[in-house]
């Protein structure tokens, strides 16, 4: 069977800075543009060697991105509409893309204002006229089943699936917690991260306020303004691109629950895409959640990042709470977890920056966040009512 | 701006929906079951993903069920749900279905998975009735 396995390479990453007040004071464009000509510079080519384009889930089209980078031969423009885990599965998008030599050079953008623009805490009145404006069909049953019960937002849907699961295995306060002190821990080590110089302790965790029991305020993911890319291309043009060591696709693969949209009438609220998308990015990898040095796991709330380290196959399910706990998903412990800080401590950027930090820390160039030796990378994506990715990165 | 003053989110009364408010207003809980292989099924569909039939009646519930979750809203999240906090909870129709609502007459804090709940009506607006929940009588 043909397989993706190592065809293509993120040959390079690129970030803005990362801000809650007063905010980026730009347009989201304009943020993902000065963090695709970042990706673009580290890739060591020039834009107009981008031949395509995974679109953002928002804050730009493909035609914005090549009209305002000069892209005259667009060759390839697609667009994955999995929410957050957008990022991670428009890798395999975009080394579908360079595999088949569908196009060389892909961008692969991500950014919004998420603290000065569309904020979930920001001005409810504003909020509540976005969500009058869903017409998707996970939209429908929210507009119509959820939110005349005023439940409108993920802190307040994720609760559901997260109280199961206390429910079933008795997972603890604790057990989040550790996610969040770990995320908290590694953004002191990191010069992008919001949170660097604001260090917490378990007891500030549990002290923290109630946002929508059982998850409290430390529970939750920052909302900040940035942007990230990374360019995507073959594994034979990356071994001629000579500015850094190129990172391998090794296996990538995306994943939907089912229903996707109303997941209270799913058989088990436990499963989701990642369930079903991490295997197949195993089997094509050739390696599996026991040879990674590290991953990067999306952390829009604690619950999820314990959720997607049983589901991505780190341990079983129900053992997430043994897994988390003791500092073993801290730098020096068995398996480092966003060693970036993530969401909950770095920054919001709906996940391409796991995939950058990833990256970084396949090349050796993670700082005082580095693992030693890392070799192997897995980068995990979560969306909307638990959409799935999976990427197993590799030097 | 106040819960008074901002008007509560409606479902938009179209299609299916419509079919199930309009049942609503009439005091009765009916959902969508397949009359090729009759399963129960919620949110509407215009499918059976079982069997693939387009053929359902809306067939009426017991009203009875199960908590089978639940989270507590504490920082207000919309403009027209300032009170907090408030308990939403997952109901499991002793048919199957399952739907998001309220509990009405218990605290949060005595909500507990398997609690055994009973459907209630409430108009909350000229149009709209919600299906909310209290402790069932009787069981």
């Amino acid at each position: 069977m043909l397989s993706l396995r190592d065809l293509a390479c993120i040959v390079g990453v690129g970030e803005t800075g990362y801000c809650r007040a007063p905010g980026s004071g730009v347009s989201e464009l304009e943020l993902m543009l000065a963090a695709s000509l970042a990706a673009i510079a580290d890739a060591g080519l020039s834009p107009r060697d981008v031949d395509g384009v995974m679109a953002p889930i928002w804050g730009g089209s493909a035609e914005d991105f090549a009209a305002n980078l000069g892209i005259e031969n667009l060759r390839f423009a697609a667009q994955v509409n999995m929410g957050g885990a957008s990022s991670v599965v428009s890798l395999q998008g975009a080394a579908m893309a360079v595999a088949h030599g569908v196009a060389s050079h892909v961008l692969v953008p991500t950014g919004w204002n998420g603290y000065s623009g569309r904020r979930v805490r920001g001005d409810l009145t504003q909020l509540a006229a976005e969500m009058a404006k869903f017409e998707s069909s996970m939209g429908s049953a929210i507009r119509d089943y959820y939110i005349p019960f005023g439940s409108c937002s993920p802190a307040q849907w994720y609760t559901l699936i997260a109280r199961r699961h206390m429910h079933e295995f008795g997972t603890s306060p604790e057990a989040l917690g550790a996610i969040a002190v770990a995320c908290r821990k590694h953004a002191q080590l990191n010069g992008r991260a919001v949170m660097r110089g604001r260090p917490m302790s378990l007891e500030d965790y549990l002290a923290s306020p109630w946002i929508c029991e059982p998850y409290r305020l430390l529970d939750c993911c920052l909302e900040t303004d940035g942007a990230a890319a990374v360019v995507v291309t073959s594994a034979v043009r990356a071994i001629r691109l000579d500015k850094h060591r190129p990172v391998y696709i090794s296996g990538v693969a995306e994943g939907h629950p089912y229903p996707a949209d109303d997941f209270l009438n799913r058989t088990d609220l436990l499963t989701i895409g990642l369930t079903d998308a991490a295997p197949r990015a195993y089997d094509m990898a050739g390696l599996g959640p026991e040879d990674a040095d590290f991953a990067e796991i999306y952390d829009c709330f604690t619950f999820e990042a314990l959720h997607q380290l049983e589901e991505a196959g780190f341990c079983r399910r129900g053992e997430g709470e043994s897994f988390v706990r003791g500092g073993a998903i801290e730098l020096g412990g068995r398996l480092p977890i966003n060693t970036h800080g993530g969401l909950l401590s770095q920054a919001h950027v709906v996940g391409m920056n796991h995939v950058v930090e990833a990256v970084r820390q396949l090349r050796g160039e993670a700082g005082r966040a580095q693992v030693d030796g890392a070799r192997v990378g897995i980068v995990t994506g979560w969306g909307d009512f638990g959409d799935g990715g999976l990427a197993v990165l590799r030097r | 701006m106040s819960a008074d003053v901002f008007r509560r989110p409606q479902p938009v009364l179209r299609g299916f929906a419509a079919e199930f408010y309009g049942f609503l207003r009439r005091r009765e809980l009916r959902f969508q079951r397949c009359t090729g292989c009759g399963r129960w099924r919620h949110t509407p569909r215009v499918l059976c993903p079982a069997c693939s039939s387009s053929e359902f009646e809306w067939a009426r519930s017991s009203g009875r069920g199960r908590v089978f979750s639940w989270s507590v809203t504490h920082r207000p999240m919309h403009p027209a749900f300032l009170e907090v906090p408030y308990a939403t909870v997952v109901i499991e129709l002793d048919e199957g279905p399952r739907m998001l609502t309220w509990m009405r007459d218990v605290q949060p804090a005595s909500l507990a998975i398997g609690m055994r709940a009973e459907v209630a009506f409430e108009d909350v607006s000229d149009e709209v009735t919600l299906a909310v929940f209290r402790p069932a009588r009787g069981d």
